[in-house]
């Protein structure tokens, strides 16, 4: 599986997420700058965490005009894989390809501690390596990760399958509405989520729970 | 604007906190009335803050060499050999006064001053800690400083993408007037690429990187060498303002231009700005500088030479290029959105030249100002030493239970999670271990090696004794290190005291570097890198002695690590060391009793060394199950920890009297979880290495059981320890 993360200036869990993807898969992903226009022949696009351009709009607000989101957006229709983490999914919600908005968590403060999710949908790319409800143990770190999105919009998720995963026993960070923690598009090729799995890859980062995610992208791939 | 040609008035020379006999020898070093930007200069290199005038005796005093130092003080930070051609950066550096002012911006900005200072030497930042006091939690500014200046720390360090992995956060009355914010931040550089500061050569162009100069903070390094008073919110405009994204952006603009071989010398302008950063350069490479500042680039118009030489604007860089790299250079500073200007020349003069619209408004000896700053040997006098305080004059508690629960539950014994959870601990992937421990970890590399990192001082030892309190941070740090299985490296030091001009503030200072060098000495962990920060006084009164000490270790293999979380029933309880006897100056003292006085608890650094190094041996033959060291709260608080980290209990037996027992500060201890199996072999190695063991009980249950003494769940205790803070600060 060929992967490429997006650096933006002010991203800074790039190297996060390539070391999981390599760790998992065996293959360095491709670093595409935020200011190139087109896409690497690959198979899934990351958009990374961090602050892009220091969030001094809304978080993910500037980058989700960046030159190379028009390639991401392009890619994304072509049905091929996009997932956006932490700040990459604030910027998939300001650039239009997950509906809904991050707000300011309901705390007011940043928050970094490790959570339960409980995965919802396993019908997608992302998940098919997940059971339907099993609850893993992934870390948070961010300021902006209210989920927020109105009521037709909460049910057309709810109801077909694109609620991934969810904050699970009370462990809600942010005060997120239904506890969504991360959101696939209407093709399941598109998934955005607030949590690190990238941070929970090796026993010597506390745990592997988060190797599943990666390990269910990759399987994707060898299965196709 | 002010013109550079105005009258040198003594109140000017005041208001620039220029002392008569200073400016009497500014006069004989240039022989005429310095302009208004030159006494600005004067000022700002002069000042306590940048020149060390009155610690400068003392501090050379300090032991600064070992086989792993590559770098010792003097440089933006220490530099040390870590092995397989890498080295660890690291410095500790305050924002004391800035923070009280301005808590948000005071914290962030120190928080991006140290890292500033980390990756100037070529070291790209990998762990951060911070060390917070603050006032009495009923103090009216306290709630309001507590969050500007977490909410800062983090606001910095997250947007940066550096882990926080460990620190301290105390209270104290003495602390009303000033609080005390102390970064460290440290970063991993290749042993063959470290950047220092010393231009060399002769015509080569001097560089402008980074963000655009503004007004903010002129005047910040003299405002951070005065006490304060009443009038404290009219300073609020000498503190900066942080960018963090664009320190990001100078980071890996940097880190890649010094790949490319074009980089001289650098230095970041942090203090005094651009005067400080072109001076250093200059007066160590034993060159003259012209700057024309025509060619800085500014934020706002008409700003005027003084303003532009004493600014204190973030996230900016001097360097000195090799000319022939100067557009690669420029492209990979306009690639990250960074201004990037040659704003002078190197020379053979000695002389610091400043130009400005057509005018030279400065030209002064740049090795006089560099170097030859006012050096104090100022009075000090002993402070008086405390009678000890034996353990039968001290009164048991009303309820042991109870006192327990005090203090793991209030305002300097609960838990700091309210804090830390403001912290990124997990950016960049490494971190093993995240603030709760003894020591924060992180990985180095692939080949499992690790660095371990951690905070310490007790003030109210320091006061009770500054020799033996400075002995004390440095052993507690060495210790915290060695509880982790990490061979201590070297520390680096922020000395946070008063007024100097006071004899016996002087002698806090003295005594305490006297007693930090013996035990950096005895415990073979030199000083690297350090800052002092003096007039921590308002109206009059000081805070508590605040030398505190940075430690670094290393782990060969982190899979011999040690947790101080208990993890198996049946495990045996050791305490190398001995029983506690000694209560003066204890936290139980202090806050069950109500009363702060005695001697602290005396350091024995060659039993120190012995246990220490025996202990280690023990993790990396991975002969222990947890391990803990006994400090604040004596062997109750230290077990206290271990049940509630490992979520398991305990029931131990203590000899009378109990509470000296249980809550005695005797220092160079550790508690030790062994196998059953182990304990015989443990026992006689230590009786054989000449150490002190005792057996005190084993791990079972779930509740913390001194027998006869007290019974409280692990549970009970757990909620006693999270309450305290998110109810303060939610104002309950």
């Amino acid at each position: 599986m060929k992967s490429a993360v997006i650096v933006f200036p002010g991203s800074n869990r790039d190297h996060d997420i390539a070391h999981a993807l390599k760790t998992v898969t065996g293959q360095d992903p491709v670093s595409v700058w935020h200011a190139d226009t087109t896409l690497p022949d690959v198979d899934l696009v990351v958009l990374p965490g961090g602050f892009s351009y220091g969030d001094y709009l809304r978080s993910g607000a500037i980058a989700a005009r960046a030159p190379i989101m028009r390639a991401v957006a392009e890619f994304a229709a072509s049905g091929r894989l996009v997932l956006g983490v932490c700040n990459g999914f604030q910027m998939l919600t300001e650039a239009g390809l997950l509906p809904g908005a991050l707000m300011r968590n309901e705390g007011l403060t940043f928050v970094c501690r490790e959570v339960l999710l409980e995965t919802v949908s396993t019908d997608s790319p992302f998940t098919r390596n997940f059971a339907k409800g099993d609850v893993w143990r992934c870390p948070i770190a961010h300021h902006d990760g209210n989920y927020f999105a109105d009521a037709d919009t909460l049910a057309r998720l709810e109801d077909t399958g694109r609620v991934a995963f969810r904050y699970a026993r009370d462990t809600n960070p942010n005060g997120s509405i239904n506890d969504i923690a991360g959101i696939l598009n209407e093709g399941g090729n598109v998934l955005g989520m607030m949590p690190h799995p990238e941070n929970l890859v090796e026993a010597l980062q506390g745990g592997t729970d988060g190797r599943r995610l990666f390990e269910s992208i990759a399987g994707a791939f060898a299965a196709a | 604007m002010i013109p550079n040609d105005i009258e040198i008035t003594t109140d000017l020379i005041e208001a620039h906190g220029l002392k008569p006999d200073e400016y009497e020898r500014i006069l004989a070093l240039i022989g005429r009335t310095p302009s208004f930007t030159e006494l600005g200069i004067f000022s700002a290199m002069w000042n306590e803050h940048c020149s060390y005038k009155s610690s400068k005796k003392w501090l050379k005093t300090l032991p600064t060499e070992g086989p792993r130092v590559l770098q010792g003080p003097g440089e933006n930070a220490g530099v040390v050999d870590i092995g397989d051609g890498e080295t660890v950066v690291f410095k500790m550096e305050s924002h004391n006064h800035p923070s009280y002012i301005e808590p948000y911006q005071g914290a962030a900005t120190g928080v991006g001053g140290i890292l500033r200072d980390v990756f100037t030497m070529g070291a790209r930042p990998v762990a951060a800690m911070n060390a917070l006091r603050f006032g009495a939690p009923e103090h009216s500014r306290t709630r309001h400083l507590v969050s500007g200046v977490v909410a800062g720390v983090g606001g910095y360090g997250n947007s940066f993408g550096v882990p926080t992995v460990g620190g301290e956060v105390e209270f104290h009355a003495r602390y009303n007037g000033n609080c005390l914010v102390n970064a460290f931040a440290a970063g991993i550089a290749p042993a063959d690429g470290i950047f220092l500061s010393k231009a060399e050569g002769v015509g080569l162009p001097v560089v402008y990187l980074g963000a655009k100069t503004g007004r903010d903070g002129v005047g910040g390094a003299t405002m951070a060498s005065a006490e304060f008073d009443d009038a404290i919110d009219e300073k609020r405009p000498t503190v900066q303002v942080g960018d963090p994204f664009t320190e990001k952006c100078l980071l890996e603009a940097c880190l890649e231009l010094m790949g490319s071989g074009a980089v001289v010398a650098i230095q970041d302008m942090g203090a005094a700005g651009l005067t400080c950063s072109a001076v250093e350069m200059g007066a160590k490479g034993n060159l003259g500088i012209d700057l024309d500042l025509d060619q800085v680039p500014v934020r706002e118009t008409g700003m005027s030479a003084y303003e532009m030489m004493l600014s204190e604007s973030q996230e900016r860089m001097l360097m000195v290029l090799r000319p022939e790299k100067e557009a690669e250079a420029e492209a990979i500073f306009r690639k990250w959105g960074l201004d990037f200007a040659i704003v002078g020349v190197t020379t053979d003069t000695l002389r610091f030249i400043v130009r400005h619209q057509g005018d030279t408004v400065a030209d002064l000896p740049i090795k006089e100002l560099g170097d030859e700053a006012p050096e104090y040997d100022r009075p000090w006098i002993e402070s008086p030493k405390r009678a000890v305080l034996a353990a039968e004059d001290v009164a048991e508690p009303a309820d042991y239970a109870d006192a327990l629960m005090t203090l793991v539950g209030n305002a300097n014994g609960a838990s700091r999670r309210w804090v830390y959870e403001q912290y990124d601990t997990l950016v960049q992937g490494n971190s093993v271990v995240t603030p709760g421990g003894d020591a924060g970890i992180i990985r180095v590399g692939d080949k499992g090696k690790a660095l371990a990192f951690s905070v310490d001082v007790c003030p109210r030892y320091v006061e009770a004794d500054p020799f033996e309190g400075g002995k004390q941070a440095v052993a507690e740090c060495w210790r915290n290190l060695t509880a982790v299985g990490a061979e201590p490296l070297a520390a680096t030091d922020n000395l946070n005291f008063g007024n100097p001009e006071k004899p016996e503030i002087m002698g806090q200072l003295v005594g305490a570097i006297k007693g930090i060098g013996a035990a950096c000495s005895a415990l073979d962990m030199p000083i690297v890198s350090g800052n002092v920060s003096l007039y921590n006084e308002t109206n009059g009164e000081a805070i508590l002695p605040t030398p505190a000490m940075g430690g670094v270790g290393l782990i060969d293999d982190v899979d011999t690590r040690a947790s101080l979380a208990l993890a198996n029933d049946g495990d045996i309880l050791l305490v190398i060391g001995g029983h506690g006897t000694h209560l003066g100056q204890s936290t139980y003292l202090r806050d069950i009793v109500g009363s702060e006085v005695g001697a602290p608890p005396p350091v024995d650094l060659a039993a120190e060394r012995r246990r220490g190094d025996f202990v280690r041996e023990l993790i990396r033959a991975r002969r222990v199950t947890s391990v803990h060291d006994i400090s604040s709260g004596g062997l109750a608080v230290a077990l206290a920890e271990m049940a509630m980290a490992g979520d398991r209990g305990c029931r131990v037996k203590v000899p009378a009297p109990a509470h000296a027992a249980l809550f005695g500060e005797d220092q160079g201890r550790y508690v030790l979880a062994v196998s059953p199996a182990e304990v015989a072999a443990v026992t006689e190695d230590a009786l054989d290495a000449g150490i002190e063991l005792v057996e005190i009980g084993s791990v079972t249950g779930s509740d913390l059981t001194v027998e006869d003494i007290l019974t409280i769940s692990v549970a009970k205790l757990r909620e006693s320890h999270e309450t305290w803070f998110p109810d303060y600060m939610s104002g309950a």
